[in-house]
């Protein structure tokens, strides 16, 4: 590997993907976010014209540029400005003109992005490069601090330097269950065995999730760095990818990074001129929820059906063929290069409302609010916050009902929680879960008994069979949701329901069942009225079910 | 021997086993090759019939039971053909609360299909998805492979019909 190339004071644009690139510096850059939501609306077309038609119209010093994710999803396709802080909205590839006209006239003004709370109130980290950066373009991400963190772990740290480092950043997994990264590392790394592997979960399976397709979409280097850096940690040479194949583009843009590293030396053997050696390969995922259980997935890595295992031994002892293998969510690998570059303290320092939980987390904004996107925010950032100032309240004006969380392991929040701060245990109080990061928000057009029944529904057919309270429990509670949403139920019913939901949680052999009764209880904790109107009066106070719905304008 | 060479031979001389057969010889042909295997097989043939299943096992040397046991096991198989056009409906929470319930009820009462039902006349595959990540354009459905997201029912009968 010969000498690596330096960091370049600003971005190069970058041309090839039908973008456009100036001679010398840009004046101003035309990002076009080419992430999957944009994309389904034509953004790489729009990437293609803008390209063409700035040329026609003789704009030697703008840049055209592809970038990843810009957040705002609700309002795509996007093209940002970032030297004027302007955000171009809901563009079509047919209105190009007026784009052209802003790129003729903007000056730059000091301003990165636009100035509103839904980005004045974020602080990103693992999305910092998210819209800035050519997801696919290597020295793009070097210009921008990208591979610095693996440099400085390979010729100036020791492994467990790295791993002390990690644990004192309070970094917790970010895949939902919250367990300290650094600890995991450290069992990882001292555990008997060898070779050793690094797991990459990106087998993104919570519905209303999308925080890991739209880090591998926008930065896939990053959670190569962030991989690379585990390993050294850990002392593995191996690693996956476990990726969902209904993540296409993710797929295409990881492979694309795994070649362009395995070409810069970044991946392979003597990495940056080291000793060191790690290689990545891509697993595809076959469209399986459980898959997202750790043991499980690293039974479909190893090509069989994916039940999970009972644990001990975790795979952190005995994992990928027997071997020690560390498995760690997207998001979280997206953490430790910044966490390297900028110290454990600093990534302490945010979030400090959080209490137990460090540094930021990315959340996947959905359902009935304004603002649906991928947005970071510090942990301890209270849910009126995320739901108001940055997702801009609720579709037209309706009263906010619930936000559920965690998927479908985690809970419904009413509103009389609105204030509590965001982090992995004030969740856990009200009777929800972090999960992944999925934030799905309600307005009074969703029946709670309804949604319940929906998330049943989900863990019903995703359960894997091999443990028979989860296989027979789930589809009983589905049965008895259903009756209860059909004015079929009685309030025994309703009791029936209640002490099986306690099995299933209690006997299940992985987190599939054992959260799957979760949605019961923290809907009936919250919105037992509402079961109630179903049982009692035969009413459905949303006017979801059917029967006799109540005056509902939708 | 002949024998082996005969039963590990792609069933017809389909060009498009090939690539099957070059995704299972990188990974060594290993058993762990399996699912990637079927992925390919699927990506070629659009289906897992059962030459398929049986080319896998095999090369792989997993026997057929197994292999039947993963391509059933993950959703994301089939082993059916698919019509000529396929509509995945997502059903992921953000759809479902903004009414993806609606669209599969609207293409029940056009077509006379429920999900994983393809039409009589072979034009159309109806399936779901969990969740297809694109939760901000709720509800979403994707049509031969492109995401068409904020659709209504009849936007999405009158998008079908023009096909």
């Amino acid at each position: 590997m010969s000498e690596m190339p330096a960091a370049r004071p600003r971005p190069r644009p970058v041309t090839g993907h039908g973008g456009a690139a100036p001679e010398g510096p840009a004046r101003v850059t035309a990002s076009v976010c080419c992430a999957a939501s944009c994309v389904s609306a034509q953004s790489d077309l729009i990437l293609k014209k803008l390209g063409e038609k700035v040329a026609e119209a003789g704009l030697s010093d703008v840049a055209v540029k592809r970038v990843g994710c810009l957040g705002l999803c609700a309002a795509g396709p996007l093209i940002a400005i970032p030297e004027t802080g302007r955000l171009l909205r809901g563009v079509t590839p047919d209105t190009l003109e007026p784009v052209v006209e802003e790129l003729r006239s903007a000056r730059p003004n000091g301003h990165k992005e636009a100035q509103e709370p839904f980005f004045s109130k974020q602080v990103r980290v693992a999305t910092e490069n998210m819209g800035t950066i050519d997801p696919e373009d290597i020295d793009d991400y070097q210009a921008h601090g990208g591979y610095e963190a693996l440099r400085q772990v390979l010729t100036s740290m020791t492994p467990a330097e790295v791993r002390d480092e990690i644990t004192r950043s309070g970094l917790r997994g970010r895949g939902g269950a919250g367990y300290g990264t650094g600890l995991k590392w450290t069992t990882v790394a001292k555990a008997q065995g060898s070779p050793k592997y690094v797991i990459c979960n990106a087998d993104e399976g919570d519905p209303g999730a999308f925080m890991d397709r739209s880090v591998l979409e926008s930065d896939p280097y990053r959670v190569l760095e962030g991989m690379a850096i585990a390993a050294y940690a850990v002392e593995a040479s191996e690693g996956y990818i476990y990726c969902r194949a209904e993540y296409p583009l993710a797929v295409a843009r990881l492979r694309t990074a795994i070649r362009n590293a395995q070409r810069s030396g970044f991946l392979g053997s003597a990495i940056a001129e080291t000793n060191f050696s790690f290689d990545i390969q891509v697993r595809l995922g076959a469209g399986a929820f459980v898959c997202g259980e750790e043991t499980a997935l690293i039974a479909s890595i190893e090509g069989r059906r994916g039940t999970p295992r009972p644990r001990p031994p975790y795979p952190a002892v005995a994992g990928l063929w027997g071997k020690p293998t560390l498995i760690n969510n997207v998001e979280t690998y997206a953490n430790v290069s910044s966490i390297v570059r900028n110290g454990a303290q600093w990534y302490s320092n945010i979030g400090a409302a959080g209490g137990k939980s460090k540094g930021t987390k990315v959340f996947a904004l959905a359902g009935r609010v304004v603002n649906t996107g991928l947005v970071e925010v510090p942990m301890g950032m209270t849910l009126r916050e995320i739901v108001y100032d940055i997702g801009g309240g609720i579709v037209d004006g309706r009263p906010f009902k619930a936000v559920q969380t965690g998927g479908p392991s985690g809970g419904c929040i009413p509103a009389e929680y609105l204030d509590m701060p965001v982090d992995y245990e004030s969740l856990i109080k009200v009777g929800s879960f972090m999960g992944s990061g999925g934030m799905i928000i309600m307005d009074d057009t969703s029946c709670m008994v309804d949604v319940a029944r929906y998330f049943m529904d989900f863990c019903r057919e995703e359960s894997c069979g091999k443990c028979p309270p989860c296989r027979v429990g789930t589809t009983e509670l589905y049965r008895m949701l259903d009756k209860i949403c059909s004015g079929e139920a009685t309030m025994e019913d309703l009791e029936e329901m209640e002490k099986l939901a306690a099995i299933v949680q209690r006997t299940s052999l992985c987190g599939l069942g054992q959260g799957a009764p979760n949605p019961i209880f923290s809907t009936l904790r919250y919105f037992r009225d509402e079961y109630v109107a179903h049982i009692v009066d035969r009413v459905c106070p949303a006017g979801v079910c059917t029967i006799k719905p109540a005056e509902v304008a939708r | 021997m002949p024998v082996l060479n005969a039963k590990r031979s792609a069933p017809t001389d389909d060009k498009r086993w090939k690539i099957v057969e070059t995704r299972m010889r990188r990974l060594g042909d290993r058993p762990e090759a399996l699912i990637e295997a079927l992925h390919a097989a699927q990506e070629a043939f659009g289906f897992l019939d059962d030459d398929a299943l049986q080319y896998v096992s095999d090369i792989l040397g997993v026997p057929p039971s197994k292999v039947y046991g993963v391509a059933t096991f993950y959703s994301f198989f089939t082993l059916k053909p698919q019509g000529e056009h396929t509509c995945v409906v997502c059903m992921g929470t953000a759809c479902y609360i903004n009414g993806a319930k609606d669209i599969l009820a609207g293409l029940h009462d056009k077509y006379g299909i429920k999900p994983r039902q393809t039409t009589a006349d072979n034009k159309l595959s109806l399936l779901t998805a969990r969740c297809v990540g694109a939760c901000s354009l709720a509800p979403a459905v994707i049509i031969d492979g492109e995401a068409q997201g904020k659709i209504k029912p009849d936007e999405l009968i009158a998008r079908l019909e023009a096909m």
